[in-house]
């Protein structure tokens, strides 16, 4: 494994065995078959169970909910040991782990808890976030979906968009506007008369996981549904923070796949009676890769720690998700050009993680939000409006 | 059923080989150190039988708090305790001798391990720990059931398989395929930290073998491709190159 920094040395002994374990757990169960999955756009659903098995649904979540009570560096190893294998596998299980699992528990009643916890975390249940509309990406605040209350009865109507699991998704988090209009987070379930979930199809990147649309026509919201303590838009906004810290690491198990796939190739590559690992072209994007990977691990390590510090801004995570995910397109870029043609067929990973990358780039705030997020916070002037 | 799983801690099969010290020493720099495989099958059916069978299972490890992660690990794929002896073990005789001193206090029904280590892969330290206990010892063994108080196992021998029938306690050598790894899950891997490892101190006893130096296999020569009607070349350069005949 790609440790140029010994970052293994600064784990706890815990901590270094959830990598290890999911690391294999990676090689012998996902890399195997993530190609023909994603060849042909389909999502190994039988894989959410394998993860409940495995424990990493609920990872930061306490035992007593189902959870494996780990702290978030051991998230962030999960996280990045189930990217090393695909992008959309660790789309998967960050959308169970931090704004499914998490907002529940965090803003959700006793009841609730008890309700829907044990079942995400074992797998049983798959769970979906939706906050993104067709009409408001960037700007969640502009949200639609709204909330009214009709004869004493909450009735949902409006839409999500590019919501990853939705197709399949048992249980829905879902934010729309209150009748006081603010926005309330609340929880949804498959069957719910006038909730359906169509599937977005023709996708070129994060093939192998399931995105779909939530459309609520009419949808009766009985009041135990809605998460009390889930209001305003911050709320959903700590979901992303949760969900952003674990991309920050999840990206460099994609750059790492890449760069490890680029090394092996380039020794054995022979061109001009030498391996190509032998020019210096070669070499030069060989050991920028690793030094940007090496930076990327220094800074999610020490995001980490911060954050089971409870220390850790929203702020601090743009930075991390941001140069994490950017460093880990840019290696797989360079990697895919050192494996030539090679770099563009499934028999290699380079492909599938460089289109991957381009979605998560794109979601839980793109890259250039995340800029203007961090042009906020050095000049106290926020770019985003007018 | 009192279940006995001895792991060494080794090299990864990975791991690059060298020696310090005039070759005397194995150097330990960057190298990975993993379960035994061999003992990772041994442990994985050990988790299933006592999950068939109830009772207890130990993990023991004789070697210095370096092994401490393994032993960890053993624990969280399914071990109730663990022991470890606290020593560098010198040769399978001597960790033969710690192991019996520790099974014998215990009285396990079964003790198991792997066929061989894969660092010196000596593969007679369960025949020797059956000798010392006064009770029976096979390997390699690659099924292994136990019904009302009796093992039923097949062992692999030349050219065919062996299926055999014992009344416990008994020491077993074990290998692939008698169950599948286990990869330790989360769960397991958070309740291991407050599992008991006990580090008990060696019995002291002399050495009977003495390390003079270790020297690396040589290096694989290049491959000369000989032309198939070309016979004659190719017992010239057996001959005076290979000096094989
Ligand atoms: C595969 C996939 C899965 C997803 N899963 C989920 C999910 O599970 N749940 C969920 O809620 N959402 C999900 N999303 C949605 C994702 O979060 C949004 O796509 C993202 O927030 C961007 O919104 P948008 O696509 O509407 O782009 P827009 O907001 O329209 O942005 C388009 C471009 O304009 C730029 N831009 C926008 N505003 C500004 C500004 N003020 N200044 C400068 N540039 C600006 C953006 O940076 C971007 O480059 C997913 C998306 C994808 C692709």
């Amino acid at each position: 494994m790609t440790d140029f920094f010994k970052i293994d040395e600064l784990l706890s002994e815990e901590n270094l065995l959830i990598r290890q374990s999911v690391a294999e757990f990676t090689d012998k169960e996902i890399k195997p078959v993530i190609d023909s999955y994603a060849q042909r756009a389909a999502f190994p659903a039988y894989m959410v169970k394998r993860f409940g098995e495995l424990g990493i649904l609920g990872v930061t979540l306490p035992e007593d909910h189902g959870g494996t009570g780990a702290d978030y560096i051991g998230y962030g190893l999960v996280c990045q040991e189930i990217e090393r294998g695909d992008s959309g596998m660790r789309s998967t299980l960050s959308v169970q782990n931090s704004l499914v699992i998490w907002p529940i528990h965090q803003f959700g009643t006793e009841a609730q808890k008890k309700k829907y916890l044990p079942k995400l975390a074992s797998g049983e249940w798959l769970g979906c976030f939706g906050l993104t509309e067709p009409d408001h990406g960037s700007n969640p605040a502009g949200m639609q979906a709204r909330l009214t209350n009709v004869n004493g009865e909450y009735v949902l109507n409006g839409s999500k968009s590019w919501i990853s699991n939705a197709p399949l998704a048992d249980v829905a988090v879902v934010w729309a506007r209150n009748p006081e209009g603010r926005v309330q987070g609340m929880i949804l379930e498959r069957g719910m008369e006038g909730f359906t979930t169509p599937e977005i199809t023709n996708k070129w990147s994060l093939r192998a996981s399931v995105t779909g649309e939530l459309v609520f026509d009419n949808v009766k919201v009985p009041s135990e549904n809605l998460m009390p303590q889930a209001l305003g838009v911050g709320a959903a906004l700590q979901c992303l923070d949760n969900a952003r810290y674990g991309i920050a690491w999840g990206a460099i198990g994609a750059a790492i796949d890449c760069y490890e796939t680029a090394v092996g190739y380039s020794a054995e590559r022979i061109q001009f009676e030498k391996p190509i690992a032998a020019f210096q072209l070669t070499q030069k994007k060989l050991a920028e890769m690793l030094t940007e990977i090496t930076k990327a691990q220094l800074v999610a390590w020490r995001l980490g720690v911060l954050k089971n510090e409870g220390k850790a801004t929203t702020t601090q995570i743009s930075l991390a998700k941001r140069n994490n995910v950017a460093m880990a397109l840019h290696v797989a870029r360079e990697a895919r050009q050192i494996l030539g043609a090679n770099g563009i067929v499934g028999e290699f990973p380079i492909m599938r993680h460089m289109m991957n990358l381009e979605s998560v780039v794109t979601y839980e705030g793109t890259h250039d939000i995340h800029l203007l997020i961090l042009g906020a916070e050095i000049t106290g002037i926020p770019a985003f409006k007018g | 059923m009192k279940i006995l799983v001895c792991i060494t801690s080794v090299p990864d099969t990975t791991a690059k080989i060298s020696f310090t010290q005039d070759n005397t020493q194995f150097n330990k720099t960057g190298v990975q150190f993993i379960i035994g495989p061999y003992d990772d099958y041994a442990l994985a059916r050990a988790v299933e039988l006592k999950e068939q069978h109830g009772g207890s299972l130990t993990v023991l490890n004789v070697g210095t708090s370096d092994s401490d992660p393994q032993i960890r690990k053993a624990l969280a794929i399914g071990a109730d305790d663990a022991i470890r002896i606290d020593t560098e073990p010198t040769d399978s005789y001597f960790v033969a001798a710690q192991i019996a001193e520790i099974a014998q206090k215990n009285s396990y029904d079964l003790i198991l391990m792997g066929r061989e280590s894969i660092d010196f892969n000596s593969g007679v330290v369960h025949g020797l720990v059956g000798e010392m206990l006064g009770i029976p010892s096979y390997s390699p063994v690659m099924k292994l059931e136990i019904t009302d108080g009796k093992a039923e196992f097949a062992r692999e021998i030349d050219g065919g398989k062996e299926f055999l029938e014992a009344d416990l306690p008994l020491v077993l050598g074990c290998q692939e395929p008698i169950a599948e790894w286990k990869i330790p899950n989360m769960r397991g891997i958070m309740t291991a930290r407050s599992k008991p490892l006990n580090v008990v101190p060696a019995t002291p006893m002399d050495d009977l073998t003495v390390l003079k130096k270790y020297t690396l296999p040589a290096p694989k020569g290049e491959c000369k491709m000989i032309a198939a009607e070309d016979a004659e070349q190719l017992i010239a350069l057996l001959r005076t190159e290979a000096k094989v005949l």
